[in-house]
């Protein structure tokens, strides 16, 4: 979705590249989904608190209307044979996909820099090594994770609150 | 009536808690919604949780609005989807008008750096925890476990993306049925 956003507003002539890299970092260091944190940003730069409603309007429609659509297919047809069938092989997917999105936080806070686990896969498609595979460990960040880890699985902490307590953590050891 | 309205309002408030601590995109959320509408409520079971995110995942638009709309939907039909999207959305805004208005020296105040680096590594553990409390409940046999290692494997070392991983998992699903496994 970033890129899209980017395109239209170059297109437009709205902002410049800079100021939407900025926009971006602050996007994703907000409380919020990326996307409308995004949207409701370049709207007030472009057009003050009229765009950001506008912005953050438009971007929420399309998905409010297709997904209204989708809620009621699938409602009606929840009992289908088929459908039953599809789900059945698409939710063990979607655990490989939340592991997934486990595995990318880390490589931004637990380890220093990305794994380059896709390296492996480059070596086994093509037997050369083109980069090494890199391996370093964040030691305030790998601190927070096993406390946050413990916290949620031995003591049952509400997730609030233990995002918190990793923000404090988080000023604490950095 | 007043029941629904109570219903409504208390799945709204729930929202505005899970859209102010959802920091870093839709799976970020995961944690959260699981401890709220799984766990704490009862409204939607963990088969739910991932089927809606799988879905949310597939469309268009934000992960995270596509999810709330779809627990919303569950809950309170389009009314419902209506107040969980609001409350999803409303944090954020009201969040970032201030920070561009007031604070726009906010991306470089360490101190704001330090506690979102902290953060990433706590979402990790809620991430990594939701996982394994999901796939033990979503996972029963061994062609499951197959495709979860499979899509993770795919995803990590060839990049594939992840739509076509569903799709294939969703082909999968329907050859088992038909081998008259499932």
């Amino acid at each position: 979705m970033i890129p899209l956003i980017q395109m239209e507003m170059q297109n437009a002539g709205w902002l410049d590249p800079k100021e939407f890299a900025d926009i971006v970092s602050i996007s994703q260091m907000t409380p919020g989904p990326i996307g409308i944190n995004a949207a409701t940003y370049v709207g007030f730069r472009v057009a003050g608190i009229s765009g950001s409603i506008c912005a953050t309007l438009g971007v929420f429609l399309p998905s409010f209307l297709l997904i209204m659509m989708a809620a009621a297919f699938f409602e009606k047809f929840n009992e289908n044979r088929l459908v039953k069938a599809i789900f059945s092989g698409i939710r063990p997917a979607t655990i490989g996909l939340i592991f997934i999105a486990a595995l990318f936080f880390a490589q931004v806070s637990v380890f220093c820099s990305p794994l380059g686990i896709e390296n492996v896969g480059r070596f086994l498609l093509a037997k050369k090594i083109e980069s090494p595979f890199s391996f370093k460990l964040n030691t305030g960040g790998l601190i927070i994770f096993l406390l946050i880890f413990l916290g949620i699985t031995r003591l049952r902490l509400s997730a609030i609150l233990l995002i918190l307590i990793s923000a404090v953590l988080g000023i604490l050891l950095f | 009536m007043s029941e629904k309205w109570k219903m409504l309002f208390d799945m709204f408030c729930s929202f505005l808690k899970i859209g102010t601590f959802t920091i870093g995109g839709g799976y970020a959320m995961l944690p959260l919604i699981e401890q709220e509408f799984v766990g704490r409520k009862g409204w939607v079971s963990k088969e739910e949780i991932v089927n809606i995110l799988a879905v949310s995942q597939s469309m268009p638009g934000v992960i995270a609005i596509n999810a709330s709309l779809f627990v919303g939907y569950k809950v309170g039909k389009v009314k419902g989807a209506c107040v969980a999207a609001a409350g999803m959305i409303l944090p954020s805004f009201f969040i970032i008008l201030m920070i561009a208005v007031f604070f726009n020296q906010y991306r470089s105040v360490s101190v704001v750096q330090n506690a979102f680096s902290g953060v990433r590594a706590g979402i990790t553990a809620l991430i990594l925890f939701t996982a394994i409390r999901l796939a033990r409940s979503v996972i029963n046999c061994r062609s499951d476990l197959l495709i979860a290692v499979f899509s993770f494997l795919l995803i990590a070392l060839f990049e594939i993306h992840p739509i076509v991983v569903l799709l294939f998992s969703a082909l999968t699903g329907l050859a088992l049925f038909w081998k008259g496994k499932k």
